[in-house]
């Protein structure tokens, strides 16, 4: 994970965990633990909408995968350090980005944030095989969800382990272009 | 004409699942203009995957986007309809209900402080139904909004005083769409309340998030200024998702009401790329869905 640079594209398989709010503040607030070993995985912030159904080999946990999405990562921000130091996690993924506390913890642990284009689950939906297994189902649909994934992305590196963001590099690209904005539209003295 | 309550219920269900499968044509152009105006190459790739997106979502039959949002229901009344209203609001909640139920729907709806989930996207209050007449039609127009949160959780109100001017409107639609960087998922409709009371004013740019593109507000001098906003929000570069880019807003959109002598409130709320609505009119001869 340390060799992932900003910029850089991923394209998963294989195992991916999702989480969400809910499902955060069980485990790091309530003392909640999960039967899963989330150790050098990836984590997606989400909650999709499933069918429940017979298990079988093509759906082993009772669900049927129906739209699976992503959600906003900023409101998840204090959970980035316990889910990697705790837990393991080196990967999270997410939309529109996480904040400092989670850049140092990708520094401290070696991990990264992958953004995936948020509401554009009808297309993320074709990447997943199945649902392997929840835990936490009293939760539903903020579950702790084991997806299996082929081709999942490609996925833009947006948050690296060598401080690297590229949310904080156009934050402060379009703070310093708040000034043209507020000239056309003649705003007489910019506040 | 008498409306009966079970065909209000059949088209609640219907408009839920039609809003969350396929984007108006006016989105779907608004996508394609932006596309072609966009300059920066990570955002004509994201562009191009929100493009992609719809055409998945309609040869699959699937939702476009995982979250169900808050269901709203803005009903119409038009000409020559008699309702029983409360028979009305029930059929539109049991429709609703319904959907989630049966197709199903996540239900992304919460009591506010148990966090308990019905799994019927209800609740206190929700969904949200809108009231309203009309002498411009016949019949029952029903509009449904599946509102997403991202873009919900980015709203803002502002009780600026006479002495700020039109100036602080517009500095605070600026700063707002600053604040929310990536999180909406923009490109965006940023939709701009300007003037009523508090409450008045939030509901206004809920309106105006949610109004097709290319409309224009009733009034001339708001008119004019969602356009001067519309060009400004996309001069500061926060892009598709926040990545940077051009396409920060497909548009900015203003809702007016007169206000107060001392007062000059200005309100924000925000509708993502996946700016979904569905419609239906229903008259004594059927139901015509559209957008």
């Amino acid at each position: 994970m340390r060799a992932l640079t900003v910029n850089d594209t991923v394209t998963l398989r294989g195992t991916l965990y999702g989480i969400r709010d809910a499902t955060q503040i069980a485990m790091f607030d309530g003392g909640r633990s999960t039967r899963f070993d989330l150790r050098g995985h990836a984590v997606i912030h989400t909650a999709p909408n499933v069918r429940q159904v017979e298990p079988s080999p093509a759906h082993p946990a009772g669900y049927a995968p129906v739209c699976v999405g992503t959600t906003t990562s900023m409101r998840m921000e204090r959970f980035t350090r316990p889910l990697l130091a705790q837990c393991g996690v080196r990967l999270v993924i997410g939309k529109g980005g996480l904040g400092e506390a989670s850049l140092a913890a990708f520094r401290e642990f070696g991990g990264a944030y992958l953004a995936i284009i948020g509401g554009t689950a009808a297309l993320e939906t074709t990447w997943i095989e199945a649902i392997e297994a929840v835990d936490l189902d009293d939760l539903n649909p903020e579950s702790l969800w084991r997806f299996r994934v082929r081709g999942f992305g490609p996925l833009r590196v947006a948050m690296d382990s060598r401080g690297g963001s590229l949310y904080d590099v156009v934050n402060a690209d379009a703070r310093a272009r708040r000034a043209a904005a507020l000239v056309a539209l003649g705003v007489r003295t910019p506040p | 004409m008498r409306i009966a309550p079970d065909r209000i219920e059949a088209a609640a269900k219907e408009l839920y699942l039609r809003a969350l499968k396929e984007l108006p044509p006016d989105i779907k152009r608004g996508f394609a203009v932006l596309a072609a105006n966009e300059t920066g190459a990570t955002a004509r790739a994201v562009l191009g995957t929100m493009i992609e997106n719809i055409a998945v979502a309609e040869r699959t039959d699937n939702l476009l986007c995982q979250d169900t949002g808050i269901p709203i229901y803005n009903v119409t009344i038009g000409r020559g309809v008699e309702v029983d209203g409360p028979a009305l609001k029930a059929a539109i909640r049991s429709g609703c209900e319904r959907a989630t139920r049966e197709y199903p729907l996540r239900s992304s709806i919460v009591h506010p402080l148990t966090r308990t989930n019905q799994h019927t996207s209800c609740g206190i209050g929700v969904p949200v139904i809108g009231l309203d007449f009309s002498d411009a039609f016949d019949g029952l127009r029903i509009e449904m909004i599946p509102k997403g949160s991202g873009s919900e959780n980015n709203s803002w109100l502002k009780m600026a005083i006479p002495a700020d001017g039109v100036d602080a409107i517009k500095t605070f639609v600026v700063d707002c769409v600053l604040a929310a960087g990536g999180r909406t998922c923009p490109p965006t409709i940023v939709g701009v309340g300007v003037g009523g009371t508090a409450d008045l004013c939030v509901h206004l740019a809920k309106i105006a998030a949610t109004r097709p593109l290319l409309s224009r507000c009733a009034d001339a001098d708001g008119a004019a200024l969602e356009a001067e906003l519309s060009g400004a929000v996309n001069l500061l570069g926060v892009g598709p998702q926040g990545l940077g880019g051009d396409a920060t807003a497909f548009a900015v959109h203003v809702e007016l009401a007169a206000t107060h002598i001392t007062m000059n409130p200005v309100a924000v709320n925000m509708q993502c790329h996946s700016a979904r609505r569905a419609s239906a009119v229903l008259t004594a001869d059927g139901v015509l869905f559209g957008f």
